[in-house]
């Protein structure tokens, strides 16, 4: 269950774009927290703004108005450094389209944000296998990701996220290229990380069972709003 | 990123688009190899004309002569009067000359017009001693038959055009003997009463066979002074000992001279090298003599060499400007091409700096290795230039030359330069490459 404390808090966040002469608000003073250990779904038709507001989250992007708090630090006051940092230390992401690079073995994709994060050489096949064992793909280290099938990309995608232990994981849109069943084990699979890890996870998703299922809260947003509020998930599925 | 990291994944993008970035690597390499082969070829003539004036001895040579002396070669007089007696060019002047620092050798000069007889006919002439040093000078490269065999033998080296006169075959005059015709200086003692003029000297005709051991096509200048081109050339040491009468002791006799000793109408002070000329020409001043040198000339030719490498430079930096469009060129395709590796690598916590130092890398790499094969190339040119020249100068029954040369400077500044360029090609993409908004990269497919 999740603790008190917030781990995100989005206050009043407004994140708007003008496409010549017209302003469009993808994202439109939305309040939200989301306290630590917890996994929240944000359900919403696409153009609802969803993506927008993760990569808020995530700091590739700035809000227009509003402040956003992370891991208790103010991101708006995090200069454009400080937030690549953010990005490498506390948030770990996986995308619809898993977003491996495809020259590089699993290893070395699964390496990669050691390297940014200067992590030392001789720590890092370690760091390595121990994320490819959370998501049971050791026995295939060096093959390319063009080699396996989508669910086995997204588990390297998610071993690349969780390998250098970030306190927030988000998924952008995570079972989309997936069918159900493999859908449902990524799901199963970042529950898991959750609940042993101890991480906060936000997901974008539009599939609304597959989310009453695994996310312990789900939050609905449509025109960049949210909508009613948030309701608690059943969070069933094992 | 750590520099092992940033090197690693550069490497790995550039062995990705091998063929692109293999062909924009030789686009520079031939940028490199124009501007080495053309300032080898500076550089190689510089040498060239360097060494051959130097080994001529017109640059390294002093021309000593004493204060008084009216040279009647149209030279001005560089010392103005002074309280000091002049000083004689004696042996003892020689002998000091020879003790100061830098200073090779010092010689007379012995020049005189004299006869030569060969079968029996005789051959008006200028018969010159050349100093031993002067076997090394350059003038000796490629005759015929060989150099003086000793310092004092009594050998002789003719000048071509001289060897025609003397023979419709000139080469067959090596080995075979002609006779050298000469006054020689007898002295008149003193007569011992103070009220004559005294001294003076009686000229008694001479004869001295030599043996012919060598023909030379160019015309030595053992330093300069002296009257006319010498075309019967023998060793310093035995034309010295001929005591053959010179058009300077003519002025001798005039001349008070209180010491019997033999005096020198000028000599010439070698100096280890150009540089130490300067130098060694004010101590010759301040031990009394005149002192003349044409290092001067030496350094007019050094700006001339300046400017034509500056030129040579540019003209070669015109394919470098070229290469450098083609790193630019490449480097904006590759942000296309990995729009989104940059924005995955932003969302995984890349700092812009992260990427803009990556695409640096990729530049300079590209730099680096064209530099070398650059280097390489251009010496390869060079030398193939040096090839070409020397088969036509061997047609034209001329000596090889050594064309082109490329020095460790010119190594090692045209690899700094090759990267220095990709780098700065380097800077627009590099940043255009961390600008890249991460969101964009990633909904780019």
């Amino acid at each position: 269950m999740p603790n008190a404390d917030p781990a995100i808090h989005l206050d009043h966040v407004s994140r708007n774009y003008t496409m010549g002469e017209t302003t469009i608000r993808a994202v439109n003073d939305v309040s939200l927290s989301v306290a630590a250990n917890e996994f929240l779904a944000l359900l919403g038709s696409s153009g609802s703004g969803k993506s927008t507001l993760l990569n808020l989250i995530a700091g590739l992007d700035r809000p227009t108005t509003g402040s956003i708090h992370a891991d208790g630090q103010n991101l708006a006051a995090l200069s454009s450094l400080e937030l690549a940092r953010y990005r490498c230390n506390t948030i770990g992401m996986i995308f619809q389209s898993f977003n491996l690079l495809p020259r590089m073995t699993l290893e070395e994709n699964v390496e990669l944000p050691l390297r940014l994060a200067e992590v030392e050489h001789a720590e890092r096949p370690g760091r390595v296998r121990e994320a490819l064992e959370r998501v049971r793909l050791t026995h295939r280290l060096g093959h390319r990701p063009t080699e396996l099938s989508g669910g086995e990309q997204q588990r390297v995608a998610i071993a690349r996220a969780l390998v250098n232990r970030p306190k927030i994981l988000l998924a952008d849109e995570p079972t989309g290229n997936l069918d159900s069943a493999t859908g449902e084990a990524i799901l199963a699979l970042l529950r898991d990380v959750q609940r042993t890890l101890g991480m906060t996870i936000v997901m974008v998703t539009h599939e609304r069972p597959l989310a009453e299922r695994y996310a312990d809260r789900l939050a609905t947003m449509g025109d960049g709003k949210l909508l009613g509020g948030s309701e608690s998930a059943k969070g069933t599925a094992q | 990123m750590k520099p092992r990291d940033l090197s690693d994944l550069a490497f790995r993008n550039l062995r990705e688009a091998i063929l692109r970035n293999a062909l924009t690597t030789l686009g520079v390499a031939v940028g490199v190899a124009s501007l080495v082969a053309m300032l080898s070829l500076g550089v190689g003539l510089q040498q060239l004309a360097s060494k051959r004036l130097s080994q001529s001895g017109l640059f390294d040579t002093i021309f000593v002569t004493p204060k008084n002396n009216f040279r009647g070669m149209g030279r001005p007089q560089r010392e103005a009067g002074s309280d000091k007696p002049p000083r004689v060019l004696d042996e003892d002047a020689r002998k000091e000359m020879e003790k100061l620092p830098n200073v090779v050798e010092v010689y007379p000069q012995v020049r005189f017009f004299t006869e030569v007889r060969f079968n029996n006919k005789p051959f008006a002439t200028v018969v010159a001693g050349m100093p031993d040093s002067s076997k090394n000078s350059g003038s000796f490269d490629g005759m015929q038959g060989n150099f003086f065999s000793s310092p004092g033998a009594n050998e002789a080296i003719l000048q071509i055009e001289f060897a025609k006169d003397l023979s419709d075959k000139p080469a067959s005059l090596i080995g075979q003997e002609l006779i050298l015709r000469y006054a020689e200086r007898e002295a008149i003692p003193s007569g011992g009463d103070s009220t004559s003029p005294g001294g003076g000297f009686s000229v008694v005709p001479k004869e001295l066979r030599l043996k012919i051991v060598g023909i030379v096509e160019t015309e030595p200048a053992a330093g300069y002074g002296g009257y006319g081109n010498a075309r019967l050339l023998m060793p310093l040491a035995t034309a010295s000992t001929l005591r053959a009468a010179q058009v300077s002791d003519l002025r001798d006799i005039v001349r008070d001279n209180s010491s019997n000793k033999a005096t020198y109408p000028s000599l010439s002070v070698r100096a280890k090298s150009p540089s130490h000329v300067e130098a060694l020409e004010t101590s010759l001043r301040s031990m009394g003599f005149a002192a003349f040198s044409l290092l001067d000339a030496s350094k007019s030719l050094r700006t001339f060499f300046s400017v034509f490498d500056l030129l040579l430079g540019i003209f070669g930096s015109l394919a470098l400007a070229v290469a450098t469009l083609g790193i630019v060129n490449t480097l904006v395709m590759a942000i296309l091409e990995r729009r989104r590796e940059i924005g995955v690598l932003k969302a995984l916590g890349a700092a812009d700096s992260d990427v803009q130092q990556l695409f640096f890398v990729e530049a300079g790499v590209m730099g680096l290795f064209g530099g070398f094969l650059g280097v390489f190339f251009g010496w390869g040119l060079g030398r193939a230039i040096t090839m070409g020249t020397n088969l036509y100068l061997k047609r034209q029954n001329l000596n090889p030359i050594e064309l082109s040369s490329v020095p460790w400077w010119l190594v090692l500044s045209a690899i700094a330069f090759a990267i220095l360029v990709s780098l700065a090609a380097g800077l627009y993409p590099a940043s255009r490459a961390a600008k890249l908004n991460p969101v964009d990269a990633l909904r780019y497919e």
